[in-house]
């Protein structure tokens, strides 16, 4: 059987304290009683209810600080983490915070339980949001009409965006009515409108005036809607619960109002920008047509017969000319020729050689005579000669 | 499409920026680019009309759920 010391057992125990995230960091609320006020400045005290007590101590470096009044008797909270004091084998609340019931740490403490309760639940998840339409045609508003904050959120929308409507849909912002007023409201343009964005909103004040918006029925009925929530609550530094859970948190009333529409301005340089590129994108395609038009028109003008046929005319020309040239050097040649025959012809042309002096002797039948043999004594013969003709007789 | 007067800024918006990107693409006729940046200049002069002439409303919505 295994056997411990007895610090080896209570540094046991020790580190189960350690290792326990409630026991770390808790609030506790009981009454105050046996409260010593140490010369050292450490507060010793023990906080009880009618079933169970709690040993306390708080530090001077934590007990310097507390601004509220604590006697025994009194009702408080206590924030701090519960571990052991080895040295007397107690388990105790080493004290950090002390805060009156119904003060504002009791506020800060139901803040951070229902936060943590809401968070652990997924209501602040990242993936839940929805995302805030760029161009809302309607707008829902939550809010008091009374509300400087309302006013304020009207001149942003009528200088950003005023084509947008505005469906207000009126409520308490304040006091303990506020919230399920405002839970209704936000239900009322759920059920029966169709407004893009839901903005949730009221101006600055103090944190119990803000309390409203840190209550559990408005934050699930900001997570409930189908509608996209912008929360717009108080001033800048202000968080509320309602922030957490809003699809969007806006800083303030004004710049809900901002982050829900797009500026007007914007819009109208975007839109100029746009109209001058379609202008430009038209005339560069009217060019490119134009481009093409004259392309094709040159290819057309090379690719018709016109150039055929002006190449087939100065051919035909050539062809012409040579062919004239050709003509005429036969011609010549044919006529030299034919000059040349002609000569040959008057030089035998018998006529002329009759004018030479020679004669054709033919007989009665017309036979030219040339032999002796041909004719006999007696005969009848006639000598033709260059200008007349002698009719002679054979006599020997 | 309907009569570019009823057309949200958002789709009146949306129809020009498609245009242009129809004109970009450069694969029309000549008679649909003419037709398309016809309609483009109207969607612009509709849009700029809607934010220079709005005028915002303002209603409300009763616990009946009327709208005034």
């Amino acid at each position: 059987m295994q056997t411990f010391s007895v610090e080896e057992i209570t540094s046991h125990i020790h580190n189960l304290f350690d290792a326990d995230p409630t026991l770390n960091s808790v609030w506790v609320q009981g009454e105050v009683s046996n409260l010593t006020k140490a010369s050292s400045g450490h507060w010793y005290f023990t906080i009880k209810d009618t079933k169970a007590q709690l040993r306390c101590v708080m530090f001077r470096n934590a007990a310097q600080y507390v601004q509220v009044d604590v006697k025994s008797g009194d009702e408080i909270l206590v924030h701090g983490r519960v571990n052991v004091y080895d040295a007397r084998g107690e388990y105790q609340l080493y004290a950090d915070q002390v805060e009156p019931i119904g003060g504002v740490g009791d506020l800060y403490r139901q803040f951070e339980e229902l936060k943590a309760k809401l968070d652990a639940e997924g209501l602040f998840d990242a993936d839940r949001k929805q995302a805030i339409p760029a161009f809302p045609k309607q707008i829902g508003i939550v809010t008091s009409p009374t509300a400087a904050a309302y006013h304020d959120m009207q001149n942003v929308l009528r200088r950003r965006f005023p084509m947008v409507e505005v469906i207000l849909s009126p409520t308490l912002v304040q006091g303990n009515q506020a919230p399920p007023q405002i839970v209704n409201a936000i239900q009322r343009l759920n059920d029966y409108t169709n407004v893009d964005t839901i903005i949730v909103s009221r101006g600055g004040g103090s944190i119990e005036d803000l309390w409203c918006f840190n209550d559990e029925s408005v934050a699930r009925a900001i997570a409930a809607s189908r509608i996209p929530i912008i929360s717009g609550v108080g001033h800048e530094i202000d968080f509320t619960i309602a922030d957490f859970v809003a699809d969007l948190r806006a800083p303030t009333p004004s710049s809900a109002a901002e982050l829900a529409t797009p500026n007007r301005d914007d819009l109208l340089i975007d839109l100029d920008r746009r109209t001058a590129d379609l202008k430009a994108i038209f005339t560069s395609n009217l060019s490119v047509t134009q481009n093409n038009l004259s392309r094709t028109q040159q290819r057309l003008k090379y690719a018709t017969p016109q150039n055929t046929i002006a190449q087939a005319q100065q051919q035909l020309n050539n062809q012409q000319t040579q062919l004239q040239r050709v003509i005429r050097q036969q011609m010549n040649r044919l006529n030299d020729r034919l000059s040349a025959r002609i000569n040959t012809l008057h030089t035998a042309n018998p006529a002329s050689i009759l004018a030479r002096g020679y004669a054709i002797v033919t007989d009665g039948q017309g036979n030219i005579i040339k032999s002796a043999n041909q004719v006999s004594t007696g005969d009848h013969l006639t000598v033709q000669l260059h200008e007349d003709q002698l009719n002679v007789r054979v006599d020997n | 499409m309907e009569s570019i007067e009823n057309l949200s800024y958002e789709f009146a918006y949306q129809q020009l920026e498609t245009i242009i990107e129809q004109l970009e693409s450069g694969e029309l006729s000549l008679e649909k680019s003419v037709e398309l940046y016809e309609q483009g200049q109207l969607l612009s002069a509709h849009c700029q009309k809607l934010l220079e002439d709005a005028e915002l409303k303002i209603k409300q919505v009763d616990d009946t759920g009327e709208i005034r």
